[in-house]
């Protein structure tokens, strides 16, 4: 699962000051080239992951007398330090910034009292691939529509549940151990324990039943992820009502299984579990299934993923309260209205899986030690991702990243956020631009997104007094969509007819989720529709549904004179 | 028979059906129809389009629409298209649900004209979307709507439907009994049981669940939907005469058209009615029509043809008493020829057949035939005979009486033609070919001396057939 959370958070849309001109990072030594090559490694599975490191409670504190010792030192900076930076929490985030770090010449260190990889790696977007991948090929050799159309003859495809439990797991490992490896062989040291801010620049970390050992950085990152998020009234027991944790171990694949939240997670595992011969039904508090989607590609959505699917739905309706199945009863789900809170139905299932969103995962970070409180559990953090303390200052050299301070909670955003922070405190302002930063859902075919949804977009035009306009191309136009006879999808490019601005790209078909990143990219740079659309795309492929996109976009002004980049080479 | 089906509720592709489409307003047309309540047809949004999926509904049933506001959304092969309502009225009865396919041309809902008739055409639609054998109030609604609704009730899919489901209760396996369903107040069935169930019409109170705690799964909706095809299929949705399957000691409901049948068929008690018989010598003809026969000429054409030409001679018998009081000549020679169909039958009929050449009116019978068998006949192609024929003599039948059809004069039931020992005026035997006709007509207006006198002109043209390809 891509983005593990749903919850995310609106992102603010004025104060993002964005540099369009941004040098390439300057590589200052040669070592980075290959430190570069590992990185490329690591990310190349890790991209989509997940920020969240996993930390447990913290039970023990105040069994060493060094923590005594070093509270007395509170609030006097010490003078040298351990190291430039410290993160706290080895997930994606913390990952990102611990590689960008070292390449920009800090000394890091990073701080994990779980498993390197945090949520993503190993109970988010990377297992929840794995799985996804076996669901897209199980969906294609069940559709008999699907393989007649291209000739092809398949008989009873079936599955092994702990071979595609195994198939997840094992990725999981492999993702991990790339993580760990290339942090090691940067020179990333890994403290394992559980981290707490103690003072100003300084952190202490230990396990369980050890003393605590107390560092110093220069700059601190908080990057200690989230965790699923639970209402009350439900009660998990990890066997019939499950988190998305548990779902990703496949441990079982129930006949009938209620999801709670038609998210992205809630989405994925539908696709997961319809494959796998499950049947689902949807509980949704909003009026619509999909709600973070543009409306019309939700709607769409809906009639792909949703309607002809082995799946029904509530929608409007609250869970209160769900008890797991035991004596020999079902799972009961008792519904009330999400408005008059009238109780609506009771549903008994085979097992449900509570995808209602992320909770910060914050307890125990120590933020009152330096007067900090969290709103909802989240971090509070300005554009520049620097923490916020009660009174509204500014707490110098401490930052926090990813799902804890819930900007955006999507793996790859916290990432972005750490090399952000990284560039920061190495001497470079920089604001990062959450609008480009694209999402995207895995199912089957798969949705993603950058920037704003189209009602987003007419409320800031509104607002601010601009035109918007709305261009769309359809998936069946495209030749290799139909060579796959994958026709069904669409994108949809929102824009300012007056100056070719690009506000909002919107996919859903084949391979949307690698599609996006031509319109995350144009956005992050700052390119015009005007002047993408004279970029040149391979014929046939996918990427000429955006190819189609952009030139069919109306724009009003002119390309821009700075384009062609380069002078024309004769070849 | 013309007029046996005067009423006017047979499947047509009647001007409504093109309406939403062409957007070509088609006022004349609309005229003869009346309807109070409409359809709204899946419409042809590209040339290459043959069938349209409702993407969704931006009305509800009971809205109120204005001409020219968008009802629907329909995904075409090529895009996904808003659909206007091309009149105004309220939804009343949306027949393809959401997400649901449908031919170019089908209805896809009814639009009422006002608020009184949502429940009529809620009542339309239900007894058209489900089989024949559908439930007793949709029958017994019919007849009203014959009478004042539109000509496009598809009573196609009463007469030649395929047994569709429509949960009686006789296959009512008892209600599901769950632990938890409050003794069957509650129904707990799998997603995929009550999709199937909504889309193989099960009502799934009438399934028992095997599911775990009793639960209704995919298979016990199908179970069920097996079970009660079977009974559908047992009993005789289509009481044509030989109809296979029929299961003896039940009860079927009639038709939409087997009720407008009935009740055309008492009403011609009223009329006084006698009979005519002519034996006539067929060889000239059968010559005839070896001959031309390769030209596509058949032999209902040439009956028609000869029947026409002899009407044109005693236009009385062309004549029918409306009111008790007056004749009433008709204006042109229509000829109603009854065609047995699925389930009941039609007079599809030849107009101005004295004065269109055999070729044409060969051509004409052909296209007539197939519009019959495709249920696309338009009211004034089935409705409109002056003079009907009825022909059993492909069956060996020898003679016969037919019955008049309230509303026209005469009805002639032609036998067989068959070789015969004949002597003649000479002394001499031989052997020809003859048959037998039968003419039944309304005494108020015809005589005896009337049919006599026109079948023995009809007897000359039949022997010396030169005119009948003039």
């Amino acid at each position: 699962m891509h983005s593990i959370c749903s919850q995310a958070t609106a992102v603010p849309r004025s104060n993002f000051a964005f540099d369009s001109h941004a040098p390439a990072l300057p590589i200052s030594k040669p070592i980075n080239l290959r430190f570069c090559g590992l990185r490329k490694e690591a990310f190349g599975f890790s991209g989509l992951t997940h920020s969240c490191s996993s930390r447990v409670r913290f039970t023990s504190r105040g069994h060493s007398k060094r923590i005594s010792a070093s509270a007395e030192n509170n609030g006097t900076p010490p003078k040298s330090f351990d190291y430039d930076l410290i993160i706290i929490g080895a997930g994606v985030g913390g990952h990102g910034a611990a590689l960008h770090a070292v390449e920009k010449g800090l000394k890091t260190a990073i701080i994990e009292g779980d498993v390197v990889g945090g949520t993503c790696v190993n109970r988010g977007c990377v297992p929840s691939k794995a799985l996804l991948a076996v669901s897209g090929k199980m969906r294609e050799l069940q559709s008999e529509h699907h393989m007649k159309a291209l000739g092809l003859q398949v008989s009873a495809a079936g599955y092994d549940r702990q071979g595609v439990a195994d198939h997840a797991n094992n990725l999981a490992s492999k993702i991990r151990s790339n993580l760990t490896n290339s942090m090691k062989a940067l020179g990333v040291d890994i403290l394992t324990g559980f981290g707490t801010v103690v003072g100003p620049q300084k952190v202490k970390y230990g396990k369980v039943g050890f003393p605590d050992n107390i560092v110093t950085a220069k700059d601190i990152i908080i990057a200690t992820g989230s965790v699923p998020f639970v209402p009350k009234g439900i009660e998990v027991d990890g066997k019939t009502v499950i988190t998305s944790d548990h779902a990703l171990k496949l441990e079982s694949v129930p006949d009938w299984i209620a999801i709670v939240g038609s998210g992205y997670i809630g989405l994925e595992f539908s696709d997961v579990y319809t494959a796998l011969g499950s049947e689902v039904t949807f509980i949704e508090a909003l009026d619509q299934l999909m709600p973070g989607f543009d409306p019309e590609i939700g709607k769409l959505a809906q009639r792909v993923l949703i309607n002809p699917r082995k799946i029904d739905y509530h929608t409007g309706v609250f869970a209160t309260k769900i008890t797991p199945a035991k004596d020999g009863k079902p799972v009961t789900i008792e519904l009330i209205d999400a408005k008059t809170k009238e109780p609506k139905d009771t549903l008994e299932v085979d097992a449900a899986l509570i995808a209602t969103g992320r909770a910060p995962f914050t307890n125990g970070l120590g933020l009152e030690n330096i007067n900090v409180e969290t709103q909802r559990g989240f971090v509070p953090v300005d554009e520049r991702m620097q923490v916020i303390d009660a009174n509204g200052n500014l707490v110098p050299h401490l930052y926090c990243i990813g799902d804890a301070n819930g900007k955006m909670m999507l793996a790859h955003a916290a990432s972005a956020q750490g090399i952000s922070v990284v560039e920061q405190v190495t001497g470079r302002d920089h604001v990062l631009n959450h609008l480009s930063i694209p999402a995207a859902c895995f199912t089957h075919p798969e949705i993603s997104m950058v920037g704003l949804t189209e009602p987003q977009a007419r409320e800031k035009a509104e607002k601010e007094g601009f035109e918007v306009s709305v261009a769309k191309t359809s998936f069946k136009a495209n030749t290799k969509a139909l060579a796959e006879n994958e026709g069904e999808g669409l994108a949809k490019l929102i824009y300012r007819p007056d100056n070719g601005e690009i506000l909002g790209v919107h996919i859903f078909g084949l391979h949307a989720a690698d599609l996006i990143h031509e319109a995350s990219n144009a956005i992050a740079l700052g390119t015009r529709i005007q002047d993408i659309k004279f970029a040149v795309h391979a014929h046939p492929t996918l990427s000429e549904v955006l190819d189609e996109l952009f030139k069919s976009a109306k724009v009003k002004a002119t390309t821009s004179s700075h384009v062609p980049v380069s002078e024309p080479v004769a070849v | 028979m013309a007029n046996i089906l005067q009423t006017s509720f047979l499947p047509s592709t009647s001007s409504l059906r093109r309406t939403p489409i062409s957007g070509s307003k088609g006022k004349s047309q609309v005229l003869q129809v009346k309807a109070k309540i409409r359809e709204i047809f899946m419409p042809a949004l590209s040339s290459t389009m043959t069938e349209g999926k409702i993407v969704s509904w931006m009305k509800s049933e009971g809205d109120k629409l204005s001409k020219g506001e968008s009802v629907v959304v329909v995904e075409s092969d090529k895009a996904d298209m808003d659909v206007e309502s091309f009149h105004e009225g309220f939804l009343a009865a949306i027949m393809v649900e959401e997400g649901g396919v449908a031919p170019v041309g089908s209805a896809i809902a009814l639009l009422a004209e006002t608020e009184d008739e949502i429940a009529e055409a809620k009542a339309k639609s239900q007894s058209s979307s489900s089989s024949s054998s559908s439930s007793q109030k949709a029958v017994e609604e019919q007849p009203k709507q014959i009478e004042e609704a539109a000509p496009d009730v598809p009573a196609a899919s009463s007469v030649a439907a395929a047994p569709a489901v429509s949960a009686p209760k006789t296959v009512a396996l008892g209600s599901a009994v769950h632990p938890a369903s409050e003794g069957g107040k509650r129904i707990v069935a799998s997603p995929y049981a009550k999709k199937l169930a909504k889309e193989l019409k099960v009502d799934l109170g009438t399934v028992v669940g095997t599911g775990p705690m009793g639960r209704i799964v995919a298979k016990d909706v199908e179970a069920a939907a097996v079970a009660v095809a079977g009974t559908v299929a047992a009993s005789p949705a289509k009481p044509a005469p030989v109809a296979p399957g029929i299961e003896l000691g039940t009860v079927v409901p009639f038709t939409t058209m087997q009720g407008a049948v009935s009740r055309n068929m008492v009403e011609s008690l009223s009329v006084p009615t006698f009979r005519v018989g002519y034996t006539i010598t067929t060889n000239a003809l059968d010559a005839l029509y070896k001959k031309i026969k390769s030209k596509g000429v058949t032999m209902t054409a040439l009956l028609a043809k000869a029947t026409a030409l002899a009407l044109a001679q005693h236009p009385v018998v062309n004549s029918c008493c409306r009111d008790g009081n007056s004749f009433t000549y008709n204006s042109s020679i229509n000829i109603a020829v009854a065609v047995a169909i699925d389930g009941g039958l039609i007079t599809p009929v030849l107009q101005d057949a004295d004065k269109v050449d055999i070729y044409t009116l060969s051509r004409k019978w052909k296209e007539l035939v197939d519009k019959a068998r495709a249920k696309q006949l338009q009211p004034h192609e089935y409705n409109t005979g002056t003079f009907t024929l009825s022909n059993l003599g492909m069956f060996g039948v020898d003679r016969f009486d037919a019955i008049l059809p309230p509303g026209t004069g005469a009805i002639m039931a032609v036998g067989a033609s068959q070789p015969t020992v004949v002597a003649s005026k000479d002394g001499r035997i031989g052997m020809k070919n003859q048959m037998q006709v039968n003419v039944t007509a309304d005494h108020r207006v015809i005589y005896g001396a009337d049919l006599a006198a026109f079948l023995q002109t009809l007897a000359k043209i039949v022997e010396d057939p030169k005119d009948l390809t003039f």
